[in-house]
């Protein structure tokens, strides 16, 4: 028996993340085993591809010469109508969520208000625009009504969420001197939160907006108005040309949204 | 006056912070508070004030029990009640102005204060603070874009804004550079001094303690175990407070310091000046 000297020592390894080696192997080689097995189940029909390619073919090439002018009224009626359904909805959905966002941080809200906060946050949350869109259009008809309450309703569950989060990780020291002051508690929450939560609040309004603006063409798709439903009409008559005009305006739009919140968020700060 | 009977505090994990704590503060008396960390020292302070909520006991402002005050009276009480916290505890993304007349929400409606409009005596007083603790070029600057020793300045000034009865001083140097602890400290106990307040500061440094306080109460795991005058803080008194350990180089560190002053080397001053002396001394030295 040799007893090796510290000295001795010059092999280290870190630990393994699951300690027993046979039940690692069979981790990791079940798994692999799993994604073989799940990729072989995708059925891919090879000939539709190769047919398919055509008109993809006809689809880029379309891109490669938009066609702005032959559209053009409908084109600029579905932006209108997008960008209005966009910041009208972003708009309203703030006003809704701060309150709610501010019931359903923890560390601020009481126990009966956060509950009902989070089961809001939660309803909006569980639906995706799409199945809602076809609900509300369903309920006020085709139009971007449907597409203004869509968005409002989904911006909710987006903004509240991320400012509770927000709200509960604030530096409580600073809330803290507030109330020790003698402060009510909306002093406490206007003095002793907000400053604390603004900037992220108004990045995170400015992503939404931008969200908005993206969804507004989704759903536009299912009858909810806006630029969406041109893109859908085009691509119905074919007209690959004019949905490529579409398209890169969408494109430049969000590009804009993005670089000029990225500067107001810079600014905020 | 502040008095404590028998405050006892037990947080919900079971652990008990404080055990039958009865102290009595008289008005314009400055006391520090010491301890290991964990004691018990920033649950006692915040027992006066309710930001913890004291298990038992009583604590008495003057002759307001605030241990039995409802939320709106508690409130109301609160204001008479400055506290100045450890890291400051500003808020970072508002004006030193925000900052100080925040001091005065406890007075002023919820509109009034949303709209940053305060009463003009408010605002004077404002003003007249932050002369007075040296900070009238920042006014306007957001309290994150000042230096740790300024920050705490804020702190001491919306404090005062409060207009208070009593002080809680909860680690005022924790995060400051010596200098800028000796003049911060420096400047509580002078306005302390000004107004006859009161005030309870919680210390990790003892020789800053030694220096600046005229009393000191010993806080370990939760129970006072020592309360008196600075130069009775023996070897002694430090083992049962803090455990055993080499404190010579502890108490003796207040001397050295001292001893750097070149003002004081020059005059050749003798180790047997008493706390008070050096502290008038260090009073005259003045803060700018």
């Amino acid at each position: 028996m040799t007893t090796a000297s510290p000295a001795a020592r010059t092999v280290w390894r870190r630990p393994p993340f699951i300690a027993d080696t046979r039940l690692r192997w069979a981790i990791y080689g079940g798994a692999i085993i799993y994604l073989i097995l799940a990729f072989a189940t995708i059925d891919v029909n090879w000939v539709r591809v190769y047919e398919g390619l055509d008109r993809g073919m006809r689809f880029v090439r379309g891109f490669l010469v938009p066609d702005f002018t032959s559209r053009w009224s409908d084109i600029a009626q579905g932006m209108q109508e997008s960008l209005t359904m966009t910041v009208t909805s972003t708009v309203v959905g703030i006003l809704i969520s701060v309150p709610i966002g501010i019931g359903a941080a923890r560390n601020i809200a009481p126990m009966p208000v956060y509950l009902l906060c989070r089961g809001i946050i939660a309803l909006s949350r569980s639906f995706q625009e799409i199945i809602i869109a076809i609900l509300f259009v369903a309920m006020f008809g085709f139009g971007p009504f449907a597409g203004f309450l869509t968005l409002s309703f989904a911006t909710i569950g987006f903004l509240s969420k991320l400012l509770a989060e927000d709200i509960e990780d604030i530096d409580e020291a600073q809330a803290e001197a507030i109330r020790a002051t003698g402060a009510g508690w909306w002093q406490v929450v206007n003095y002793g939160i907000q400053p604390q939560v603004m900037p992220r609040l108004i990045g995170l309004s400015l992503y939404r907006l931008d969200i908005n603006f993206r969804e507004s063409s989704v759903i536009g798709i299912v009858g909810a108005g806006g630029i969406g439903a041109t893109l859908n009409t085009a691509m119905d008559r074919y007209e690959y040309d004019s949905a490529a005009a579409i398209l890169i305006m969408i494109i430049i739009i969000v590009m804009i949204a993005e670089y000029s919140s990225s500067f107001i968020r810079k600014w905020v700060q | 006056m502040l008095r404590l009977v028998n405050l006892t505090k037990t947080y919900r994990t079971g652990d008990r912070a404080l055990t039958d704590v009865s102290v009595t503060v008289e008005p314009g008396q400055v006391v520090g508070l010491i301890g290991p960390s964990g004691a018990g020292k920033s649950t006692l302070i915040r027992c006066i004030n309710r930001l913890v909520e004291p298990s038992s006991g009583q604590v008495f402002l003057g002759d307001t029990e605030l241990t039995g005050l409802g939320r709106g009276a508690l409130r109301r009480s609160r204001r008479r009640i400055g506290m100045i916290f450890q890291e400051y505890a500003l808020v970072e993304r508002l004006t030193v102005m925000e900052n100080v007349l925040s001091g005065r929400l406890g007075y002023v409606g919820f509109w009034r204060s949303f709209f940053r409009r305060f009463p003009p005596d408010a605002v004077a007083t404002a003003y007249r603070l932050l002369d007075r603790v040296g900070l009238s070029d920042h006014v306007d600057k957001r309290a994150d874009a000042l230096s740790g020793g300024q920050r705490q300045r804020v702190g001491i000034a919306r404090a005062l804004a409060q207009d208070p009865d009593l002080l809680l001083i909860d680690e005022p140097t924790a995060s400051l550079d010596p200098k800028t602890s000796r003049q911060i400290m420096r400047l509580i106990v002078e306005i302390c001094d000004e107004s006859g307040l009161p005030a309870i500061i919680n210390i990790h440094d003892v020789a800053l303690a030694q220096q600046f306080v005229r009393r000191i109460i010993g806080l370990q795991a939760g129970r006072v175990v020592f309360d008196g005058p600075p130069d009775q803080l023996d070897e002694a008194v430090l083992t049962t407070i803090y455990g055993e350990e080499d404190w010579s180089a502890t108490i003796r560190t207040a001397h050295d310091e001292d001893a750097v002053d070149p003002a004081e080397q020059a005059e050749g001053r003798d180790e047997r000046e008493s706390a008070a002396e050096i502290l008038d001394r260090e009073r005259l030295a003045g803060l700018s």
